[in-house]
């Protein structure tokens, strides 16, 4: 019996980039798809029952960080990775503000080779722009591109220059791969460190407008169009970005965008009030993230975007701090949300409101993203996201409808910085294979 | 008693063996309307509560006009005052407040202290509490300090100024002081004027006075108006949470007619530096309360100022001065009320 066969029997199998939606089998061989079809033949592979759940390609994140070399208090690829598996994830894209910044092939090779001893899922490093993420001249694209990374981003920062931006997407055009802009205008946005809006003028607490995102989406747009490189706007947060997208897409312009589970459910007003955090205020710093939470329009206009297409990924944006780093003054926290854990079940809640159907709500977490960045043209990832035969043999097993509570002590990840502690969410994951091994399975699941 | 004799009392040790008994209103049980441990700011009172705090200060009051303003009725408190930031007339009366009631009181500045090692807000707190804290005062450059404060001691805490949120004793005193005058507030048209943005003053006293039925109208520059202080807006659903509806007017001459109560704030010279306003000259121009707008106000109109003041900046010097200004009697009730939020922080501890 070969460790990477495996027979997933009896589920609803939903093949978004396909078309697919059935019951059946879905067999690996060797760590890669086989076939999909009803009463596949098991012969002496080991077989997980999918009966009542659902079979997709497993899940992929083209925004993630773990923190790794230079923060592994808060993070390492290896339980990064084991979090990602938690949550349905067999691919994750790695941004690179660490420490050193990942803008040298040879922080890229660290995080292939340790990704390659530790890891749970497969996980392909973004590159910087910058060097140093300075913003102030080019990192070695070209080199970093050889050593195999599939997109640029300074994200934690905007490319604030809009010459470098311009640069560096022509540049781009010689390697074929994106750049992803963290859209924040540092003019307007202006330290803010919410959203600007009612509940930062009750709290008094300085906020950023929409108007800082949308500035620089505004801007990037312009430099794909001048370009003719591709842009991919990352974690969309407000109605004006979607719009603008949307309006841009129309044009043709190369412009791809994502959008994390938490703008699509969550709202400014949760950093005021935390069913953890009683008695007053709560200056909630898990909740504090960037782009910060927005209005419950924006979260509409997000969602009608992800239905529609205009965006193109969800993408987890998971972001881990250590208990410590959060516990402090709202200003002086970092930004960020542990996310890879809630990302499946806070988007399935979109589902369960009728907002989306299930196949569009799985193909934005998986053949979505993949196109978005265009992570299929990458050797070896030949129809990733997807259940077709030759693809990579990375299943996910879930059941929409089971009960969770969120206890953040419980994560894989070392991040337990989450607004959702708490809260009772639907849908989990019962098993996640990465290549055809079993990277993350509940206990009560039997594999035969 | 003349003033001398009065003073030489208070501070030798046999004075302290004449101490009058505490008035009547202090001995008795502590009402059931004070639910708060901590006060943080005043969103989450009751008018009732208000009323108490009023009721309270006032028995301070007399207490303070005593020959030896003294009572024993918090011997045995340690209070601890811990100022992140730099203020006089705050640390202070809190200070003599907790004196007067005989508790122990001891003063912490980020200088000087590990606050300035880099210890952070929660490890001080820990501290001052294993040290015997039974109140801690806290003033904070950051909104909502006060509040990650009170989650991890048992100890009470009294906001004494957050950041650009709150600061409810302020906000009491004025009232206190405006209710001197006026009585009810009820109808009464409080307008503020100047840097609504920043002024966590402004924000304690929109909470106050709307709670006591006045009408609350905010006046500045736009560039000195808070984005969002009109509420949820769009598909938002109102929320209890958000700040109560005031009348906002970029219009000094328009805010002040008919006012009952004139209150500025201070224009921080930075705010100028960071481009907020034009200028000083401008700001003026523009909004500075002098007797010629005063004049429109409602007659004996009164006129606070939470200090300090740049005088000839928001206010000018007569009207700084003038018989309508209460400014140094908002001074003097700060201990007074003090006095009462220490009581009852203390009593509602149980």
């Amino acid at each position: 019996m070969n460790e990477n066969d495996l027979l997933i029997r009896g589920g609803r199998i939903l093949d978004p980039a396909r078309g697919v939606d059935m019951l059946g089998d879905v067999l690996i061989r060797d760590g890669r798809i086989v076939g999909v079809g009803e009463r596949l033949d098991a012969d002496g592979t080991r077989i997980i029952d999918a009966k009542g759940l659902v079979v997709c390609p497993g899940l992929v994140d083209i925004h993630c960080h773990l923190r790794d070399p230079g923060f592994e208090y808060k993070e390492t690829i290896e339980t990064g990775t084991r979090a990602a598996a938690h949550g349905g994830f067999t691919t994750v894209c790695c941004m690179p503000n660490t420490q050193p910044p990942g803008d040298s092939r040879a922080t890229i090779e660290y995080i292939q080779r340790t990704a390659a001893a530790t890891a749970s899922v497969r996980v392909l490093p973004i590159g910087c722009v910058s060097k140093g993420r300075q913003g102030k001249e080019m990192a070695e694209l070209g080199d970093l591109a050889a050593a195999g990374v599939v997109a640029f981003s300074d994200d934690g920062a905007p490319i604030a220059d809009a010459a470098l931006m311009r640069l560096a997407l022509e540049y781009c055009r010689a390697l074929g791969l994106p750049i992803s802009d963290h859209c924040e205008e540092p003019a307007l946005a202006h330290d803010g460190v919410m959203h600007e809006g009612w509940v930062a003028a009750r709290l008094g607490l300085r906020g950023q407008p929409a108007a800082a995102e949308e500035a620089m989406v505004a801007r990037d747009i312009a430099l794909a169009e001048l370009t003719g490189s591709r842009v991919h706007i990352a974690h969309v947060s407000t109605a004006g970005s979607v719009e603008l997208v949307l309006r841009a897409k129309a044009r043709g312009v190369p412009v791809t965008a994502e959008v994390t589970p938490h703008h699509l459910t969550l709202t400014h007003e949760i950093v005021m009030s935390s069913p953890t955090l009683p008695n007053g205020l709560a200056y909630d710093t898990d909740a504090k993230v960037m782009p910060p939470l927005r209005t419950a329009d924006d979260v509409a206009a997000c969602v009608e975007g992800l239905r529609a297409g205009t965006i193109d990924a969800i993408a987890t944006d998971h972001a881990p701090h250590a208990p410590v780093d959060k516990l402090c003054e709202f200003d002086d926290a970092p930004s960020g949300i542990s996310g890879f854990e809630t990302a499946l079940a806070l988007a399935l809640s979109l589902v369960h409101e009728k907002k989306l159907d299930l196949p569009t709500l799985i193909q934005r977490l998986t053949a979505g993203p993949v196109a978005a960045l265009g992570l299929d043209r990458h050797e070896g990832l030949a129809e990733l996201g997807s259940l077709a035969t030759g693809a990579p043999g990375d299943v996910l097993v879930f059941d929409p409808n089971a009960e969770w509570t969120v206890e953040p002590e419980r994560f894989a990840s070392k991040g337990r910085n989450t607004p959702l502690a708490g809260r009772v969410l639907k849908g989990r994951v019962v098993a996640t294979i990465s290549g055809g091994r079993i990277a993350f399975a509940l206990d009560e699941v039997g594999v035969g | 008693m003349p003033r001398e004799s009065r003073r030489r009392d208070a501070l030798g040790g046999a004075a302290l063996l004449v101490q009058e008994p505490p008035p009547p209103f202090l001995t008795r049980p502590a009402p059931g309307t004070w639910q708060h441990r901590h006060v943080l700011d005043l969103d989450d009172f009751s008018t009732d509560e208000i009323e108490l705090v009023m009721e309270t200060a006032g028995a301070m009051k007399e207490v303070l006009a005593r020959p030896i303003p003294r009572i024993p009725t918090l011997r045995g408190t340690t209070i601890i005052t811990v100022f992140y930031e730099a203020s006089t007339r705050t640390r202070s009366s809190f200070e003599l407040a907790g004196k007067a009631l005989g508790a122990d009181v001891i003063n912490i500045t980020s200088s000087g202290s590990s606050i300035q090692k880099g210890e952070s807000v929660v490890d001080t707190v820990l501290t001052l509490q294993a040290v015997g804290a039974d109140i801690l005062v806290m003033r904070h450059p950051r909104s909502g300090a006060p509040y990650l404060a009170s989650r991890h001691t048992h100890a009470g805490v009294i906001n004494a100024g957050d950041g650009w949120h709150a600061h409810p004793s302020q906000a009491l005193l004025d009232l206190f002081t405006m209710r001197s005058h006026l009585g009810d507030m009820r109808g009464r048209k409080v307008v503020i004027i100047g840097d609504i943005t920043h002024s966590r003053v402004a924000r304690s006293n929109i909470w106050g006075l709307t709670k006591m039925g006045a009408r609350v109208v905010v006046c500045g520059p736009p560039t000195l108006m808070p984005v969002g202080l009109e509420g949820p807006r769009g598909s938002e659903a109102a929320s209890e949470l958000a700040l109560p509806p005031v009348e906002i007017e970029t219009n000094v001459d328009r805010a002040i007619k008919d006012a009952d109560v004139v209150m500025t704030l201070r224009l921080q010279l930075e705010r100028m530096q960071s481009g907020l306003v034009p200028s000083i000259r401008e700001y003026c121009n523009l909004y500075q309360v002098t007797s010629k707008r005063l004049a429109t106000a409602k007659p004996g109109a009164l006129v606070l100022h939470p200090g300090p003041v740049n005088e000839g900046v928001e206010i000018s010097l007569d009207v700084a001065h003038g018989a309508q200004s209460v400014i140094e009697e908002q001074v003097a009730n700060g201990v007074a009320v003090r006095m009462a939020l220490l009581y009852l922080v203390s009593r509602g501890r149980g």
